[in-house]
């Protein structure tokens, strides 16, 4: 799950990491409020997830009431367009306006898990305020990473040891020291999959403060989180997507036209591989699960069918503890509700196979069953193609 | 012979009386699976299904010796239970719950290597040797015994692997699914070396999944020192990059771990990759025709 900068620095906040003196605000009159208490120079930003804001012309500085006016009002409201928002650009709802600071140096800090050492690591680079990918790319020394283990937690010769790589002073050192100790017990506590901090900023008083904030957690923590779980803005997903996450459906958007219905992750992945082999183009990724009911499966026919690029539907069970006749009733029930436009391709197999087909051509709606898993994912593109 | 589970394997089911625990447990030993102990905290002195339940794994695995543990139990007490059997000396634990935190795991993961447990999933659909053994939640009908082995990151795909084996008239030696969470057990590379001296394995059926460089590491391995084919299948060939794809695991970040790096890794190294789920039965035949 993502959250907002301004989420992010309210975490930071009550884990004693410094951040900018600032404020959310969600339109312009409490904005200028903000401006008012803030002074000049001020920093208005706008609340999206995605990033590259401020090549977007979503982060400005204002050093009077004049330009804060102008920057609040070009800001919120604005469709920000990056390179991470895709084409279609996302609604600026919320700004954040911060003091302005005076920088000395920028650098960069993230902490991450590390799939292969399978620990988590923290990475920290001189080169602050950049694109790090860039950086990594470019000028790999320029990265410094300590890996932490988990069982034993961070000790000060790692922050000690990132300190020096990023050529820190005294007072600087114990500053970032303290930050970094604050930041892994957030990331640790609150079950984060990626914290990062650019820039990480020292100021002419030699102090460490966190001029940016972006923290991704780990869905599967976000039981024991609640605090987190409520920071989800839903206006930053897709509805769909949103609507299926409701009934524990793993629904993921696509650009293409034949709608896929699958249970098991790895199986709807390669449902989707199977139909592009055959020159079509998969809708989405829906993953049903492995309890098929019958409520489930229409709740997936509703949010698929309401994708309107749906022009052809392939739905591929494998019954393995979940019998395929049960779901073959729970296909039936389910699309004697929900209004039927486009061809659907049934493959069912696995426990009860036979009893499933017959259920399923029985049924007087207009199903194409078939059984081979390559005959299902041509029949569905051929559909399309003939059309 | 197969890998990891045979007829003589004790189980121990760790979240034994609940409802998947139940349910999956009935279905193991009607496959013919030696189950021989349960664990449900406050439950020990009673028998559930006619077995014995105990109150911990150290006192089932005293009182039957119990060799292998399988957990049911739900993601907020997973990793505790994991824990518990390796600290109860338990050989093989199998772990089927999905949703365990990626930081309880770590610690988890780094704690099992300091032991002499062998840890498979979480996230998976367990272990089955057919006409042995079968401890996880894998259709039994599916499978037959043979001389194939499978390792998976992903439940019904294997099935669907699984099945065309079977459907070819070739069988399984033993499948592993080795779970879709980022941070695992048992990744390709652990069972892959446990394949190799498996007298009962003439090839391995490899699924891997977008996301993580395990198939990466498994084509060097198998470059290296694997001495039978390997026949392999990436799913997420058409996944947009970060978006996590159900399984924790699959997910292509920083532009690293998409399908098609993978398959053109695993073919450089000798493996046989196919590009259409529908044809790794077919693979598997023409290899060792």
């Amino acid at each position: 799950m993502k959250i907002h900068e301004y989420q992010a620095k309210g975490l930071f906040r009550n884990y004693s990491i410094p951040v900018p003196e600032g404020f959310m605000a969600e339109n312009a009159e409490s904005a200028m409020e903000v401006v008012e208490k803030l002074g000049f120079p001020c920093v208005v930003k706008a609340q999206v997830h995605a990033g590259g804001r401020g090549k977007a012309g979503g982060v400005k500085l204002a050093k009077n009431k004049d330009e804060a006016k102008e920057h609040i009002g070009s800001i919120l409201g604005m469709n920000l367009v990056s390179k991470q928002t895709g084409p279609e650009g996302q609604l600026v709802r919320k700004i954040l306006i911060e003091q302005g600071l005076n920088i000395v140096n920028e650098l960069y800090l993230a902490i991450i898990i590390d799939r292969e050492k399978e620990m988590p690591v923290i990475i920290a680079s001189t080169e602050g305020g950049m694109e790090i990918e860039e950086v990594a790319e470019n000028t790999p020394d320029l990265i410094h990473k300590v890996h932490i283990h988990p069982v034993t937690g961070m000790s000060a010769f790692h922050a000690r040891e990132l300190s020096f790589r990023l050529g820190l002073n005294k007072i600087q050192q114990k500053n970032f020291t303290k930050l970094l100790f604050n930041l892994y017990k957030l990331f640790m506590e609150k079950d984060g999959s990626l914290v990062e901090i650019n820039p990480l900023i020292i100021t002419d008083t030699d102090e460490v403060i966190a001029l940016d904030g972006k923290i991704n957690f780990d869905d599967n923590g976000l039981y024991r989180n609640p605090d987190v779980a409520e920071m989800r803005d839903i206006h930053e997903e897709d509805p769909l997507e949103v609507e299926a996450s409701k009934f524990d459906l793993n629904y993921i958007k696509l650009d293409g036209n034949i709608g896929c219905m699958v249970n098991g992750a790895g199986l709807a992945m390669a449902t989707m591989d199977i139909i592009k082999f055959y020159g079509g183009e998969p809708a989405n990724f829906l993953d049903v699960g492995g309890g098929t009911s019958e409520e489930r499966v229409k709740e997936a026919f509703n949010i698929l069918l309401s994708d309107t690029n749906v022009k052809a539907v392939f739905v591929n069970i494998f019954g393995g503890i979940v019998r395929t006749d049960l779901v073959a009733n729970g296909i039936v029930n389910a699309l004697k509700e929900v209004e039927l436009k486009v061809p659907i391709v049934i493959r069912l197999v696995g426990t009860n196979e036979a009893e499933g087909r017959k259920i399923i051509e029985n049924s007087g709606l207009n199903f194409i069953a078939e059984t081979s898993l390559p005959e299902a994912a041509k029949k569905t593109v051929d559909i399309l193609r003939s059309n | 012979m197969a890998i990891l589970l045979n007829k003589n394997s004790k189980i121990v089911v760790q979240g034994f009386t609940g409802k998947e625990g139940s349910f999956h447990s009935s279905q193991m030993i009607e496959y013919g699976t030696l189950v021989v102990a349960g664990v449900t905290p406050g439950k020990g002195g009673t028998t559930h299904m006619d077995i014995p339940v105990f109150n911990t794994v150290a006192e089932a695995k005293k009182a039957t010796g119990a060799d292998v543990s399988v957990i049911f139990v739900p993601p907020p007490f997973a990793a505790d239970a994991i824990l518990e059997a390796a600290a109860a000396g338990i050989g093989l634990i199998i772990c089927i719950t999905e949703g365990i935190p990626v930081v309880d795991m770590i610690r988890v993961k780094n704690f099992i290597r300091t032991t002499s447990s062998k840890l498979v999933g979480p996230n998976c659909p367990g272990v089955i040797s057919p006409g042995e053994s079968k401890v996880g939640i894998m259709p039994a009908n599916i499978h037959k015994k043979g001389r194939i082995g499978i390792v998976s990151r992903s439940g019904t795909l294997t099935y669907e692997a699984v099945n065309q084996i079977t459907g070819i008239g070739m069988g399984q030696s033993t499948a592993v699914g080795i779970g879709g969470d980022p941070i695992i057990g048992s990744d390709f590379v652990d069972i892959l070396r446990i394949f190799k001296d498996d007298n009962e394995t003439d090839a391995v059926v490899m699924i891997g999944e977008i996301g993580g460089t395990m198939e990466e590491d498994a084509a060097e391995y198998i470059s290296k020192e694997f001495n039978k084919p390997v026949i392999s299948f990436i799913s997420g060939q058409t996944a947009p990059p970060g978006r996590r794809m159900g399984h924790a695991g699959a997910i292509i970040s920083g532009g690293k771990g998409t399908a098609e790096e993978k398959m053109k890794t695993l073919r450089e190294k000798g493996i046989h990759v196919v590009e259409n789920p529908a044809d790794i039965g077919e693979m598997v035949k023409k290899v060792l025709s």
